[in-house]
Formats: C-alpha cells, sequence, structure tokens
C-alpha cells in the first residue's frame, strides 16, 4: 500500500532558511545545503521549498540554490515562490524538481496552471492555498505570503484550481502555521470534501498524533511538517529532524 | 558510458544526478552519434503515451533505438513512461510502443479511496530474480507517479511487483530491455542500488 507522503516544507528567505510563526517571527534555521542533505540522509519522502520573499521582492526563483539542492536531494522536489511563466517552470523542471508550487500567480492568472499541466502534468502542479480568519473568523484565502487578502473562499478556490489543472493543493493554515497547535482539520475537511485531487495539510503540526487526526478525520493524503522537524520541541533550539517510520507506522497505519 | 536519451519528454537532470553521485559516468543527449556509441541508454520520460512516441519518431530516434536494442542489444532502461514505451502500447495513447517486452499498459482500475494518480512511496516485491535488482532489500520502497501500469503477458518478464488496488509489474526485464516504473533517481539508496546495478551490467 502507499505510505502517506511526510513532506518537510521548509522556507528560503534571502538565501537562508528560515522558520516562521503564523508567516512573521522568522527563526534561523541555517543553510539550505546543509540542511538538505540531512534530510536526505534521513531518507524523508519529498521535500518542499518555498521562497518566501521572491513575490514579495518581485524576484524570479533563485535558480543557482536550487541546482545545489536537486544535486543533494534523492527524493521528489517541489519549488514555490516567485513562479510566474511557463519558463520559469521549465527551468525549475530541468534543474531536476518534479513540481511547482504556485500560488500568487494561480490567483492573478490561473491560466499558468493549465499551461504546465498541459506540458509536464497535472502531477508536476502544485496550487498553493493559504488561508486565514478574517472579519468574524470567516476564513478567506490570502496571497504574497499571507499579506493580500484576495476574498475567495477556501473551499470554492480549491475546486477552481483543481478545474484549472493542478494535480495536488498544498493547504496552509496561516493562523496555526509554526504555533504546534494542530491541524485545522475543519479547514482541511472543507477542502477535501470538495476536490478529488490530494490535499497536503500544512500549518500546526506538533507531534505525530496531530497527522494520523488530520488523515483519518479530515482526509489530507499527506502532510507538510514545518517547526516539528527543524526544532527539538516548541520553544527550543533547531535540530533538524524526521519522525521514525515505526512511530508513524503505528499512529498512521503505514504498511 | 550511459547516455540518457533526450527526446523531450521529463526530468533528465535528476538522473544525472543520481548517477553523478554513484560515480558513473553519463552524459544526457539528443544526438545520434552519441546514442549510436553509447555502452547502455536510459529512456526517462513523463507525460503522454503518443507524445512521447511521437517525439522519438520526430526527432528520427525510432530507427537508431531499434537498432541499438534488437540488433546491439545493448542495455537499455526505461523509466516510467520510459518503461511503457518498451512494451506494445498503452490504453493512454493509440500509437504503438516498441514492442521489445511483451506486455501493455492499462489505466488503473477506477476503485473508491484510490487517488489516480498512483504517486508516492510503495513497496516492491520480487517476481522474478534480475541482475537489476540485485542486492536490493526486502521490501525496498521507491517513489511512483503513474496513472497507467503495466501488465506483461508472460510472468517470465515481470522482476518487481507492486500492489495499487491491483497489483503490476512495477519492473520488467526481456533479455537486454529493462523497465522500471518508479523513478530510481527519486528513491534514495534504493533507487541507488538499481541505478548502480544497471550501470554494472
Amino acid at each position: 500500500m502507499l505510505r502517506t507522503r511526510i513532506i518537510p516544507a521548509i522556507l528560503l528567505r534571502n538565501e537562508s532558511l528560515v522558520k516562521t510563526v503564523r508567516f512573521g517571527k522568522f527563526t534561523y534555521v541555517g543553510d539550505p545545503c546543509n540542511t538538505v542533505r540531512i534530510f536526505n540522509e534521513l531518507e524523508v519522502d519529498e521535500l518542499a521549498f518555498l521562497d518566501i520573499t521572491a513575490t514579495r521582492d518581485g524576484r524570479s526563483p533563485n535558480f543557482r540554490v536550487l541546482a545545489d539542492i536537486a544535486n543533494e536531494c534523492f527524493m521528489p522536489l517541489s519549488y514555490g515562490g516567485g513562479i510566474r511563466s511557463l519558463d520559469h517552470a521549465k527551468s525549475v523542471f530541468e534543474i531536476g524538481f518534479e513540481k511547482v508550487v504556485i500560488n500568487s500567480c494561480a490567483v492573478e492568472n490561473p491560466a499558468l496552471l493549465t499551461e504546465i499541466a498541459q506540458q509536464y502534468g497535472s502531477q508536476a502542479v502544485v496550487a498553493s492555498i493559504d488561508v486565514k480568519a478574517g472579519f468574524l473568523g470567516r476564513p478567506t484565502v490570502r496571497t504574497v505570503a499571507g499579506k493580500r487578502n484576495v476574498k475567495l473562499d477556501p473551499a470554492v478556490w480549491a475546486k477552481e484550481v483543481e478545474s484549472h489543472g493542478a494535480g495536488e493543493i498544498l493547504l496552509t493554515s496561516i493562523d496555526r502555521e509554526g504555533t504546534w497547535e494542530g491541524f485545522d482539520l475543519d479547514l482541511v475537511k472543507q477542502v477535501t470534501d470538495v476536490v478529488s485531487i490530494p490535499v497536503i495539510a500544512h500549518g500546526g503540526a506538533g507531534c505525530v498524533e496531530d497527522i494520523g487526526k488530520v488523515v483519518k478525520q479530515a482526509g489530507a493524503s499527506a502532510v507538510a511538517l514545518g517547526s516539528m522537524v527543524v526544532f527539538q520541541k516548541k520553544g527550543m533550539g533547531v535540530l533538524v529532524n524526521f519522525p521514525d517510520s515505526e512511530t508513524l507506522e503505528e499512529i498512521i497505519n503505514w504498511s | 558510458m550511459i547516455t540518457i536519451v533526450d527526446y523531450g519528454m521529463g526530468n533528465l537532470g535528476s538522473v544525472l544526478n543520481m548517477l553523478n553521485k554513484i560515480g558513473v559516468k553519463a552524459t544526457i543527449s539528443s544526438s545520434h552519434d552519441e546514442i549510436l556509441n553509447a555502452g547502455k541508454l536510459i529512456l526517462p520520460g513523463v507525460g503522454a503515451f503518443d507524445a512521447a512516441m511521437t517525439r522519438i519518431q520526430d526527432a528520427g530516434l525510432g530507427v537508431i533505438l531499434e537498432k541499438r536494442a534488437m540488433g546491439d542489444r545493448i542495455p537499455i532502461l526505461g523509466i516510467c513512461l520510459g518503461m511503457q514505451i518498451l512494451t506494445r502500447g498503452s490504453e493512454e495513447g493509440k500509437l504503438p510502443g516498441f514492442g521489445w517486452i511483451p506486455a501493455q499498459a492499462k489505466r488503473f482500475p477506477v476503485q473508491p479511496d484510490l487517488k489516480v494518480p498512483h504517486m508516492g512511496w510503495n513497496i516492491v516485491y520480487p517476481s522474478n530474480a534480475s541482475r537489476l535488482t540485485e542486492n536490493c532489500e526486502k521490501e525496498a520502497r521507491f517513489y511512483f507517479v503513474h496513472s497507467y501500469a503495466v501488465f506483461v503477458d508472460k510472468a517470465e518478464n515481470s522482476i518487481l511487483k507492486t500492489e495499487y488496488g491491483i497489483e503490476f509489474d512495477s519492473a520488467i526485464q526481456c533479455d537486454n530491455i529493462y523497465g522500471v516504473q518508479f523513478h530510481p533517481e527519486k528513491s534514495h539508496r534504493f533507487g541507488m542500488q538499481v541505478l548502480k546495478n544497471f550501470a554494472s551490467l
């Protein structure tokens, strides 16, 4: 049987890796290449690499850093941040990444999802949806690293990205991100109920039990982990780590 | 020297990265001369079946690959879609495959709770001994992404099997022609072992 994919989501900011809390409060984690080398040794299932300042700064992806990463990593890789054209996607694929993650540009120009999917297949296109509770606690979609409220309902937007050709959704709860408080199960369920493509739950994981819950109760196909895989514990120092297979197996019934 | 055949479909860089890592000499090329002189060939591929066959024919590579495979009988390894085109064809397309291995690719049957594509890490089980899978660990796991699965005509051509709702052939072989459905270049030490084995054939 297929294993539930557990994906470290690592954040690049000005060529350093950082970890955030609710998309702010940056903590320095380390050098991208050293860190991914450790994840490679830990034999993680997949890595998602997100440049959180590329769109804000109007930059293209940092292809040099991506090439360094691809040389060190022998697992599936996805990249997001500043991808605005088919050419950007093409360069990312040629370097050895197999998926591109599109967030802000998907809202501005959903045809880009279709264009990339037609050329490289839907499995290569991940639509990233960042969600934050707005007025009266109503969840709305944000772009530009959480800065811009585009006033879309997450479930409605998820269906739309699916129809535009996205093969997967990376769903991030900004309110939970970096908090160790557990995934937003309601949000994940709202989205998994309406789409048939895999949903990667992201934001809030604090222990392996949280992973079990979001998979079993909210229908996530995969999970992305941030704080859990770069810190020893909540409030403690940097330690690149990954939950061991036996524990995960017990909790989410890997077989 | 291994030549990774560039026919415009798929992730070639990562195959080269892994071969470099394990110290195997390899190059990416679409040049007829290089392919004619290669000791071994790897056919990667991501995308649609007919698109792959069309690009191979348009690039004039069909005849050359046929000569290397069936005339010179050098080892050839197809990866993912590159494996499917070694068979006689796929339900995905109308064009014939190379037919070097008696097998066919079929769509995964629709089943509740099983998403297609089959994407992620899955276990393989040996069905026949092969030099390609020598020294592979018991229950080795590999990374898969595919919507069509290959089924061999004769059990002897299957070397690994995998289950995803249905049991399919995840690695196949007919003499000097090898195919793997998974991505060894994205499968950590498990994939390195397979590429090492191929390199030392």
